[in-house]
């Protein structure tokens, strides 16, 4: 029983690490900057995991084969432990525990500990229950007023611009985020119902939009194309459908989108939509 | 275990009558079995939710006619709706992590094994014992009628996940599956609060106050640590849950904001415009996953100490061998314990909370791991030198080390700000914990079943049967769990009802299909358990005081215990909770109230010890 | 090896192999351990003692839900422009002198016990209840005011913190009346026997530590309510 316990957990082992090599099981091709950083860190850490795992298991294997009861040895061996042994695994493992958590803190200075450099394309999202809202502030890069009692989704107003203001004569709603490539770019984030998340996996990105709050963040896409972008926070029933794409267009063809009138925006982006491709798939 | 070292204890007359010995039971005993039977229902409920669930993500778009005939309003024509498979999420989470994975290790186990561990009659106050359990059950019972109740709409449950993040679960009309449903949801999990600090009151005044003579606190059973441990983290956290549970009750009928914000928007109606949608101003969503969170993160303790406490047990009672570390397995206890308490907020990198405070929470997140880690260590450290026994409570035992390090390591990952902007509620978080505090407190759970079975019930539960639901179990929980690490890498993300939508999920397909699989077979694995647990009552071999050999007090006393535990007696405690293989001792295992070692006659006491070289005796 | 003295079992005698102590108790025996053979009284008040424990326990649970609330009045305070305190209702000061009364008596009431004057005590313990009861009609009064103003659980969020506090509060105090009503009842008979009057006495403490605890939880939260900026 011991021998077949030990083997099936080495033989669980063996496939469950083997699982990680797959590599149609991985990331989607990164685009945004600090994903070098996030993947190596991720790659370090699950180099970690991975090695500890096997250790413990193997360990473990060994400790069920080997002190199996058995005719050679009439008594187990008595022992209370070992403060020294007790000593030494506590500090290495702090150190290596805490060690990955100072590590890992630099992408997420990087991306959090400070505002969005000057001049960084912005756009303001807006969730709603199953539907996304990117509004854009055309060439006076101000946006106009909005207001919850302009709110008025039947007159599709999803986020209740202002017209009257001057600043919204130039602004585009869409429910498509397009942004440049490799220029800074920072969201605005609000929601106008119940927390909504907002996840590119290429991005590795993710952050809740938390109705009451404007939520800022900042990141550069730098490889142009089509990927999808979905909720990832429980939003109520139609949640997994609460789909949309992010654009990352070329910076000239994006101020071309942008100096658009509204109409032709909406047009010109159905057309972009058609143009790129989603990734193939890893 | 002589006897006029006993000392006479007031007794309490065995009640007589059906219903105040085995319903409004006062014993510590019935209360447990009561307990742990509540738990086998509940698991049985989450189960087949699992596996309804596991249904639609694999085979979307199927039609069960039996699950239209069952749910006509959730499966109109056997087709699953979004929301019913919102609501399956939500109840298979609440009543898994409330109902049965705290019920079953400290209410069931913990209330039976307690008081006899440390050598009492009964629990400090018998009355709160058995009105917690009877408060948990209504709990139990308010939570299955949310399934019913949800409105006209005909949406079966509330839909919040466990975690019912405001104000979706604040807002009555925020779509389906936030009508009254939601409402017995929060009563349900206040009810439980009240249950469970009633029982959490109870263990921290039994273990402080009723351990016998010599059952000094570093003499206790490891078991005993772990069970006071949670309840200490119950007896804290909870009440924030409690408090939290108010709020949000208030805000949904009352028309208080402190979870809703102003100037909000749905289905058409602007706050305050319509008497539909009452005004609401100024309140912070955020606050309620900090009080979620406060309470939740321990809560994931509770589940799986109690479990780590009966491994330990198990593990050096059929290793034959003490524990190793006995000190640093207490320590590491109170670590987790105190620890637990301040690493709330990873589950709130991506919240909108500061991202100073989320690298704070990200260090003393990883910090946890510390003390679990010399937990394992020590585990194997147990085993090592060993004559391991091979039974099925050993199995899981072992099972329970090996998952705990399948699921437990992964936290580093989690546990990093950066790493988790891509791993955020995604399948690779469904996987760590499910694998961590639900697999392996379950694992905890079934090896405490199979070694102390013969105690509560005085038979002992069919061993091939036991194996054969080892094996089944411990390789389908590998098959579910794992592949869902990699389906959170490529970027799954948890509670969607269907994944047909997203192309580059696309890939994940035929993962998706081998889980669920794995998850049906393995939930049908468990069938063997149950008629394993009924056979056995009626008609498994009949145990005697001490099947095991083990040194515990509950092993002094006849199978199963009497009314009051020792007969009259208390046991008198002279040594420490796991002197097996004592050097020279006739027996390989020294029970905790023998006053003396009997030793072995010279020529065999010599044998006894040199077996293997080791000379033992090392602090 | 084959053993050929298996019948033979010799019991050693003096320190034991196994390493601990090898008599009972010592310094960290259980709690009857230490006192199991000290005589009867100390036995019984051992046993006796669970009830202050277990009001120790029970106040730390309470503790913490009241700084669960604490704290989320701190944040809901902060986090928006609409907070508006409401005036304080004149009849709280009312309340709070005689809440404070109500420590002393019961005190009093625990001390006359103690020392066994039983007609001395039952009379602290009835004016105790009767201040309590005052307490409870106080707070509703207060409520009253507050609804005769307009002032509503739902009006704005420091109105939904003083109702919201100000019950559960109540709620608390409502389980010390019933607590005050069970200590009646199980002193209604002169006792002599020592194991029954070690433990009265510890459940009069455990009373007595409930409502000093409810006394000053009042004031903590009369001073947040009205006096915390």
């Amino acid at each position: 029983m011991g021998r077949a316990l030990a083997v099936i957990i080495w033989i669980l082992t063996l496939l469950s690490v083997s699982l990680f090599f797959v590599d149609k099981w991985w990331f989607p091709t990164a685009i945004s900057s600090h994903a070098a950083a996030l993947d190596r860190q991720f790659l370090i850490t699950i180099i970690v995991v991975g090695v500890s795992f096997t250790a413990a298991q193997v360990g473990l294997g060994y400790m069920v084969w080997k002190y199996r009861e058995d005719a050679d040895r009439s008594r187990a061996t008595y022992t209370h432990g070992s403060s020294k042994l007790e000593v030494i695994w506590t500090v290495v493992t702090a150190i290596i525990f805490i060690g990955l958590a100072v590590m890992g803190q630099s992408v997420w200075a990087s991306l959090r500990f400070n505002d969005a450099p000057p001049g960084s394309y912005q756009v303001e999202v807006v969730g709603q229950q199953f539907q996304w809202n990117f509004h854009y502030p055309g060439t006076d890069k101000v946006f106009g007023r909005t207001e919850p009692n302009l709110i008025d989704d039947s007159a599709l107003n999803f986020i209740g611009l202002d017209e009257a203001d001057p600043n919204a004569k130039d602004d585009a709603v869409h429910t498509v985020l397009a942004i440049p490539a490799g220029r800074p770019v920072e969201l605005l984030l609000r929601s106008k119902d119940v927390i909504h998340n907002i996840w590119v996996p290429q991005l590795r990105f993710k952050q809740d939009m938390v109705p009451g709050m404007v939520i800022r963040v900042h990141f550069t896409a730098n490889t142009p194309g089509k990927y999808e972008l979905a909720c990832a926070e429980l939003c109520g029933q139609l949640h997994f459908q609460m789909k949309s794409y992010l654009l990352v267009l070329p910076d000239d063809e994006l101020g071309a989108l942008t100096a658009l009138p509204q109409d032709q925006f909406q047009t010109r982006m159905t057309e972009l939509l058609a143009k790129y491709k989603l990734p193939a798939q890893n | 275990m002589s006897g006029e070292t006993h000392e006479a204890v007031h007794r309490h007359p065995a009640p007589t009558g059906f219903i105040r010995k085995y319903i409004f039971s006062l014993d510590h005993k019935v209360i447990g079995i009561q307990y742990i039977m509540l738990a086998l229902v509940a698991v049985l409920v989450g189960m087949t939710m699992s596996v309804l669930m596991r249904m639609n993500l694999s085979w979307p778009g199927t039609n069960w006619p039996i699950l239209g005939t069952l749910f006509p309003g959730g499966a109109p024509d056997g087709m699953m709706t979004p929301e019913f498979y919102l609501s399956l999420v939500t109840m298979h989470g609440t009543i898994m992590v409330f109902f049965v994975l705290t019920t079953a290790p400290q209410g069931g186990f913990g209330n039976y094994f307690l008081p006899i561990q440390i050598g009492a009659e009964d629990m400090a106050f018998p009355v709160l014992n058995m009105l917690s359990f009877w408060v948990t059950l209504v709990g139990f019972i308010v939570i299955l009628s949310a399934i019913f109740f949800s409105g006209a709409d005909s949406t079966v449950g509330p839909i919040g996940g466990w975690t019912g993040y405001a104000p979706l679960s604040a807002l009555p009309n925020a779509g389906p599956g936030q009508g009254m449903g939601m409402d017995l949801w929060i009563i349900s999990i206040a009810i439980f609060c009240v249950g469970s600090l009633l029982g959490a009151l109870n263990f921290i005044t039994t273990l402080l106050n009723m351990r016998t003579r010599g059952m000094s606190l570093m003499r206790m059973p490891l078991t005993c640590w772990a069970w006071f441990t949670t309840a200490v983290l119950a007896l804290l956290s909870f009440p924030v849950l409690l408090g939290g549970g108010i709020l949000l009750l208030l805000d949904r009928l009352a028309g208080t904001s402190f979870f809703i914000p102003g100037g909000l928007y749905l289905s058409g109606i602007l706050s305050g415009t319509d008497e539909r949608f009452p005004l609401h101003t100024g309140g912070s969503p955020i606050l309620w996953q900090h009080l979620f969170w406060f309470f939740g993160h321990p809560e994931v303790y509770i589940a799986i100490l109690p479990g780590m406490g009966a491994t330990s047990h198990i593990l050096s009672t059929f290793a034959r061998k003490p524990v190793f570390g006995y000190r640093a397995m207490v320590f590491a206890i109170f670590a987790i314990g105190l620890l637990g308490f301040f690493v709330w907020g990873h589950h709130m990198f991506i919240s909108g909370m500061s991202p100073y405070s989320a690298m704070t929470f990200s260090i003393l997140t990883l910090s946890i791991g510390v003390p679990s880690a010399v937990k394992t260590f020590n585990w194997l450290g147990t085993l090592w030198g060993g004559r391991i026994r091979f039974t099925t409570a050993m199995l899981f035992a072992i099972g329970f080390v090996s998952l705990f390090v399948a699921g437990g390591i992964t936290g580093l990952v989690l546990g990093q700000t950066s790493l988790d902007l891509p791993m955020h509620d995604t399948y690779f978080v469904t996987a760590h914990f499910h694998l961590v505090m639900g697999v392996a407190s379950i694992f905890g759970m079934f090896a405490a079943t199979y070694f102390w079975f013969p105690k509560m019930c005085g038979r002992l539960m069919n061993e091939s049967l036991g194996k054969f639901h080892f094996w089944i179990t411990f390789i389908g929980v590998y098959c579910i769990f794992v592949p869902m690490h990699t389906m959170g890498i490529v970027g799954m993300p948890r509670r969607f009802a269907q994944f047909t939508e997203y192309e580059y999920l696309k890939t994940l397909h035929p993962l998706v299909v081998f889980v669920s699989i794995a998850a049906i077979a393995t939930v049908l694995a468990q069938i063997v358990f149950y008629f394993n647990l009924v056979w056995s009552i009626f008609k498994g071999k009949r145990a005697g005081e001490n099947p095991w050999d083990a040194t515990t007090l509950e092993w002094t006393t006849a199978s199963p215990p009497p009314h009051d535990n020792f007969a009259g007696h208390l046991p008198v405690v002279y040594r420490g909770p796991y002197e097996f293989a004592v050097p020279g001792a006739a027996n390989d295992f020294v029970m905790q109230t023998e006053p003396e070692v009997i030793l072995q006659a010279v020529g065999s006491g010599r044998e006894g010890t040199s077996g293997n070289g080791h000379d033992g005796h090392r602090h | 090896m084959a053993t050929t003295v298996t019948g033979t079992k010799t019991i050693k005698k003096g320190k034991s192999p196994v390493g601990g102590q090898r008599f009972p108790g010592g310094n960290g025996g259980g709690s009857r351990g230490r006192n199991g053979h000290d005589g009867d009284m100390s036995h019984f008040e051992s046993s006796a003692n669970r009830y202050r424990i277990g009001m120790w326990v029970a106040l730390a649970a309470i503790l913490m839900m009241f700084t669960a609330l604490t704290s989320a009045y701190i944040v809901r305070a902060a986090s928006s422009n609409d907070w508006r305190p409401i005036a304080m209702p004149q009849i709280l000061l009312l309340s709070t002198a005689l809440i404070v009364a109500s420590s002393g008596t019961l005190e009093m009431a625990r001390r006359k016990l103690k020392e066994a004057f039983e007609v001395s005590y039952h009379r602290w313990l009835l004016m105790t209840t009767a201040l309590g009861v005052a307490f409870v009609g106080s707070q509703l009064l207060a409520w009253r005011q507050l609804v005769g103003q307009g002032v509503y659980v739902g009006s704005n969020p420091h109105s939904s913190f003083f109702y919201l506090l100000t019950a559960t509060h109540g709620v608390h105090l409502l389980g010390g009346l019933i607590a005050l009503a069970y200590l009646r009842l199980r002193t209604r008979r002169t006792e002599r026997d020592g194991q029954a009057l070690a433990k009265r006495h510890a459940v009069a403490d455990a009373v007595t530590l409930y409502w000093h605890f409810m006394d000053g939880l009042w004031i903590y939260l009369f001073l947040l309510l009205f006096f915390w900026k």
